[in-house]
């Protein structure tokens, strides 16, 4: 699924036009990645919760050449799936 | 430091005043926005969002493992997990 067959399936569902349930969907999204650049983490019951983890400078290698580089301090978000995803995904397996 | 946590109540009130939903409806919006995530991922579908990323479903073998405080060995049994891949775009904002 993609972010357009999302917005598909909230317009018929919801009985939206698909401009407004793509309005939405943005809206969220866009929270979603402002408290994330803010540093913030975010909480959703039943889904998961994301973080932003802080990476210091390290050295690493280039794989091809085995030259070693600096890596510059970055952050990365991380996703941590909720407890009743999680049993939803596994229920099936 | 103290930070705050972003939750649905917020994403609630974001479409609440961005497009003029009642605070519950908006409610109901983010509801069904995480439940079709959810609803595909069960299916084992993944779900790419342009711009912000992509959750995936992986599924791991069963394999033994070893109970790290008391050495024990033991099977870690066959399982599913959802793992996220954030995008360039979201990478970059972040790091800004």
């Amino acid at each position: 699924m993609n972010k357009s067959e999302m917005i598909e399936a909230m317009s018929q569902e919801l009985n939206l036009p698909q401009r407004e349930a793509s309005s939405i969907i943005t809206t969220i999204l866009d929270s979603m990645t402002d408290a994330l650049a803010k540093g913030e983490n975010i909480e959703i019951r039943g889904f998961g919760s994301f973080s932003v983890k802080d990476y210091g400078t390290y050295y690493g290698r280039n794989p091809k050449t085995g030259e070693q580089i600096k890596v510059k301090p970055k952050k990365l978000p991380f996703f941590k799936v909720g407890k009743e995803l999680k049993e939803m995904v596994n229920q099936n397996s | 430091m103290k930070r705050n946590n972003l939750t649905r109540k917020d994403l609630a009130k974001a479409v609440h005043e961005k497009m003029g939903f009642s605070l519950r409806s908006a409610g109901d919006l983010v509801d069904d926005f995480f439940f079709h995530i959810r609803h595909a991922l069960t299916n084992e579908e993944q779900v790419k969002i342009v711009h912000f990323g992509t959750f995936k479903v992986l599924k791991k073998e069963s394999r033994v493992g070893r109970n790290p405080q008391t050495g024990e060995v033991m099977e870690i049994s066959k399982r599913s997990m959802v793992s996220f891949k954030p995008s360039k775009e979201l990478r970059q904002k972040i790091n800004r």
